[in-house]
């Protein structure tokens, strides 16, 4: 549906230099898929979206809609974002505050080429502010909305015109924490009902594993790594991935041995400084490389009672701090302090002993640049 | 200095020692005694006047209701409101439109080399009005306009195609100097604008003209309504175009029957006070509609923390039209006016270009310039008195600032009305008021550079005011309470923390008002006295008298010494770290 090859968008800088803001980014979304591009801030993901958007004019690469080609560097082509049908959603919403709600959202219908009748254009309106919810507020004066309304109306003015692509910057991150839970929710849910083609950019991890068919990593304004919000963040490429995409332990040390296993990934041991480590991997590691194994806090498992198995060592609890539906431990395992995260109901106290148990299939092994 | 550290002393000694005395009450008091003084009192005289019949020496002057029955009572004064009106919204929505034109270009095209213009488009202001005016006969009269007789001789039109001595070349002329004004205004109006709001237009499939028409121009609808209204009042006060271009062919605004019945004799006072009171009155209504409009402009605030310049529209090949657009105002407000009056310059008459005048020319009006009878006197007049002015409207302003945003003094508003009240008068109007109260007031400045001064200080004193404003309103109530918390007495505070944090914008303002005072001619022509000519006076007089070629040489030694002036300040500004 959605093709982007090589896109590079730059900026002139103060001192006459480029900002290179995206950098040889490709990718492809299918239709009726949430794609979401995540990084932190300044990474380029407004760049990338604004540039799909025609908001902005990319130095080199093509893009692609539905078979239609609206950016073209080689082939000189630019249409105008006005003509390119997409719908878009700002990080400040961007309502306009001489309109009323109603206005606000005909106006799409009353700018483009096509013409529509006063009823086509009501029942339009109506419709899609029914869908969001704002039905009842028709006359209001926009700026008298709530922060979640102003949200919705930007939303509701995005899918009027039952756009070929939805391109969302960030539409949360204006929202206090409790309604940005619920909003997230609605926005899933209306996405998946209309099936339309969205691109999303946020530098909320959590907010991305949520919403996404497919996550886009970004970093100093290149793609590291696409895959489904499970790939990214069970197996994520590199350190930048794993440490960006939810909290990790990174446990650095070298390979000591590889039995390659027929079928599936290989077992490898890795000497750490809290000890020898089994873990599987599909990387094709030598000997003596140097590697960085990367577990998330709740897959270090605690036990009172030494546990069976292999990856078991002795620890003593650091620090505890208490979440509400979870505790988070940080546990000393000879010269590492690593982080758990664990069920309330694991009561151990801060100085005592604990046993810690990683599983081989639940630590990934990343390469060291 | 006292040993004891003040936190060993008793809290109760220690307010008592400071209490009797306190530097801040005598500044206080004296600021507002001078700002009444100079505000308040000539309006007064300029009402009672307006009440009075003319005295001769013979005669005494007595309450009378004559001067607004021959003022109103006819009309002849509909039309003289009718045809200031036109004058004013003329000149108002033409330089409005070409400076928001301008204005949008700059702010959100790629018009190629729209960063040079922007720099060039504080040029205009170095030009004064009055010189801008002759260019303009210079350039467009019936008989002797140079575009009417390159029109005669290219295309044989016979009749002259411009005739700047009407009421269209009025607004012409008017509107293009003014039009730099609106430039500024609304360039600020588009940069205060959140640039997403337009850029959501146009992802809603909106092209550049609804964009512009349904989004950017009805967001900064107040700014529209208050840069036309600041056009419309600065227009309904403008002398010297009327002047120049109406009285010849008796088309007459409010400004220059004042002059007229001033300069009657007898002199009309009276009748001068009774129209300036209409005009006074049409500038105090849209002055309070600005300020009304600007205190509630913030419903459509739209500013956002991003910093990044909006998206430029591409224009594709229309660029290079809207390139072309700059390049023929440019040539319009600066090149052809200073061009004309340059070429004049060094002629022995007045003639237009040709190969034979080519062979007259000639030094002597610059010559004729240089030995003018007290030449250095009014050079030095215009000086002292544009740097005198400048510093002292700068200082008060800048306490009447502190004590408005910075303390809770009760009636505290009342001083800033006050000190803004001078920014009704019309140049014209104060000249006359401060003419009349020092006539009647004799304390022997009449007559003298220190009647000149003291008005420049009052009608200048408004801009220093909003320069001092903007600097006061970003110093945090903190610093000082940090520097009080230090041990600082007030002044001391004054002194090394307010002074030093407000100097880029009281530099600014130092500038501006400045600049604006050397050009200033309508306030002086009432008060000047022939020890008290200043430089715009002697180009007026130049003209009274016919003499162009001189006036041109005059006119072209000013521009290029106010433009040096303005370098030099800029050069200041940059070294002393003020922006734009
Ligand atoms: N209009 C602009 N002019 C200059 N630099 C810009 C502009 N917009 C963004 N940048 C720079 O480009 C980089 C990427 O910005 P952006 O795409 O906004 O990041 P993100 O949305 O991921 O936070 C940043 O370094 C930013 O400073
Ligand atoms: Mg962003």
């Amino acid at each position: 549906m959605l093709a982007v090859q090589n896109l590079s968008t730059e900026y002139p800088g103060d001192h006459g230099q480029a900002v290179k803001a995206a950098q040889d980014v490709t990718f492809g979304v299918e239709q009726g898929r949430l794609f979401t591009l995540l990084g932190p801030s300044g990474c380029g993901k407004t760049t990338t979206l604004r540039s799909i958007a025609g908001l902005e004019r990319p130095r080199a690469g093509e893009i692609s809609v539905g078979g239609t080609v609206v950016f073209s560097s080689s082939r000189n082509v630019f249409v105008a974002p006005n003509r390119r049908g997409f719908g878009m959603v700002f990080q400040s919403y961007a309502i306009w505050p001489h309109m009323n709600v109603f206005q606000n959202v005909a106006f799409p219908l009353e700018v483009g080429d096509r013409r529509y009748s006063r009823g086509q254009i009501k029942e339009s309106v109506m419709r899609v502010l029914a869908a969001v919810q704002l039905d009842h507020l028709a006359d209001r004066d926009a700026t008298k909305l709530s922060g979640g309304q102003q949200q919705r109306l930007a939303l509701a003015r995005a899918l009027v015109r039952e756009p070929a692509l939805l391109l969302l910057d960030e539409p949360l991150s204006n929202l206090d924490a409790k309604l940005r839970e619920r909003m997230r929710f609605e926005l899933k849910r209306l996405q998946r009902e209309l099936r339309i083609t969205t691109v999303y950019v946020t530098h909320d991890q959590s907010e991305a594993l949520a919403l996404s068919h497919q996550i886009a990593v970004m970093n100093e304004g290149r793609v590291v790594q696409i895959g489904s919000p499970r790939d990214v963040y069970e197996r994520p490429a590199n350190q930048f991935v794993a440490d960006f995409v939810g909290n990790t332990n990174f446990v650095d040390g070298h390979v000591i041995a590889v039995t390659p296993v027929d079928g599936a990934d290989a077992m490898c041991v890795v000497r750490t400084e809290i000890g020898d480590v089994h873990v599987t991997s599909s990387l094709p590691l030598k000997t003596d490389e140097r590697v960085s194994i990367s577990v998330r806090p709740e897959d270090v498992e605690l036990v009172e009672v030494r546990p069976e198995g292999r990856n078991v060592w002795e620890g003593r609890v650091d620090q505890k701090v208490f979440l509400g539906e979870a505790v988070d431990f940080q546990v000393k395992v000879g010269p590492r302090t690593l982080l758990s995260r664990r069920h309330p109901t694991l009561r151990t106290k801060v100085g005592e002993s604990i046993f810690v148990q990683l599983h081989a299939d639940k630590c990934v092994v990343l390469t060291v640049a | 200095m006292t040993t004891s550290s003040p936190a060993l002393d008793a809290p109760v000694e220690a307010s008592e020692r400071r209490a009797p005395f306190d530097w801040k009450w005598i500044v206080l008091g004296l600021s507002v005694a001078f700002t009444v003084y100079i505000a308040v009192i000539p309006l007064g005289f300029l009402l009672w006047q307006s009440f009075r019949t003319p005295q001769t020496a013979a005669v005494d002057a007595v309450f009378t209701l004559e001067n607004y029955i021959t003022a109103y009572g006819t009309t002849e004064t509909l039309r003289l409101l009718w045809t200031s009106i036109q004058f004013a919204l003329g000149t108002a929505i033409f330089a409005f439109g070409i400076g928001t034109a301008l204005a949008w270009m700059n702010e959100r095209t790629n018009t190629p080399f729209k960063r040079v213009f922007f720099a060039l488009s504080i040029i205009p202001l170095v030009i004064p009005s009055i010189l801008f005016t002759v260019a303009w006969i210079f350039l467009a009269s019936p008989q002797i306009g140079i575009l009417n007789l390159v029109a005669a001789s290219w295309f044989g039109i016979e009749e002259p195609v411009l005739n700047i001595y009407s009421l269209a070349g009025m607004i012409w002329v008017d509107g293009l100097h003014y039009s730099p004004m609106a430039f500024l205004l609304m360039t600020a109006a588009f940069r205060a604008m959140d640039p997403s709001l337009e850029e959501s237009a146009t992802m809603s499939g909106a092209n550049i003209f609804q964009v512009a028409w349904r989004v950017t121009l009805r967001l900064t609808w107040p700014a529209v309504v208050a840069t036309v209204l600041i056009l419309f009042v600065r227009s309904i006060e403008a002398f010297e175009v009327p002047a120049l271009l109406g009285l010849p062919v008796g088309i007459q605004v409010f400004t220059s029957a004042i002059y007229q019945a001033v300069h009657r004799y007898p002199s009309q006072v009276g009748l001068a006070s009774s129209y300036a009171v209409a005009l006074l009155v049409i500038t105090t209504v849209g002055v309070f509609a600005v300020s009304r409009l600007s205190s509630q402009g913030s419903r459509y605030a739209t500013m956002t923390g991003k910093g990044f310049r909006p998206r430029q529209i591409d224009l594709g090949r229309w660029r290079w039209l809207t390139a072309g657009i700059f390049l023929v105002y440019f040539l319009l407000i600066v090149v052809l006016p200073f061009a004309v009056l340059l070429w004049s310059s060094f002629q022995r008459f007045y003639a237009v270009p040709s190969a034979e005048a080519l062979q007259n020319l000639t030094l002597d009006s610059y010559r004729f310039i240089l030995s003018y009878p007290n030449l250095g006197r009014t050079v030095l007049n215009s000086l002292f008195l544009s740097f005198s002015a400048a510093t002292i409207v700068m200082l008060v302003t800048a306490v009447i600032c502190w004590i408005v945003v910075k303390t809770k003094i009760r009636g505290r508003w009342l001083l800033d009305n006050v000190a803004s009240l001078p920014m009704v008068f019309p140049g014209l109007v104060l000249g006359l008021s401060i003419m009349i109260f020092y006539l009647n007031v004799d304390v022997g400045i009449y007559g003298t550079i220190w009647i000149m001064l003291l008005a420049y200080i009052t009608r200048f004193m408004p801009y220093g005011l909003r320069y001092s404003t903007t600097s006061m309103l970003q110093i945090h109530k903190e610093l000082e309470e940090s520097a009080a918390m230090s041990g600082a007495s007030w002044s001391t505070t004054f002194r090394r923390v307010i002074l030093p944090l407000l100097k880029p914008g009281l530099l600014a303002g130092w500038i501006y008002v400045m600049i604006v005072s050397i050009r200033e001619l309508s306030t002086s022509i009432l008060l000047y006295s022939p020890d008290t000519q200043v430089v715009s006076i002697v180009i007026w007089e130049l003209w009274e008298n016919g003499q162009y070629v001189e006036l041109s040489a005059l006119g072209v030694l000013f521009i290029i010494a106010l433009f040096m002036l303005v370098l030099a300040a800029q050069w200041l500004g940059k070294k002393y770290g003020v922006k734009e």
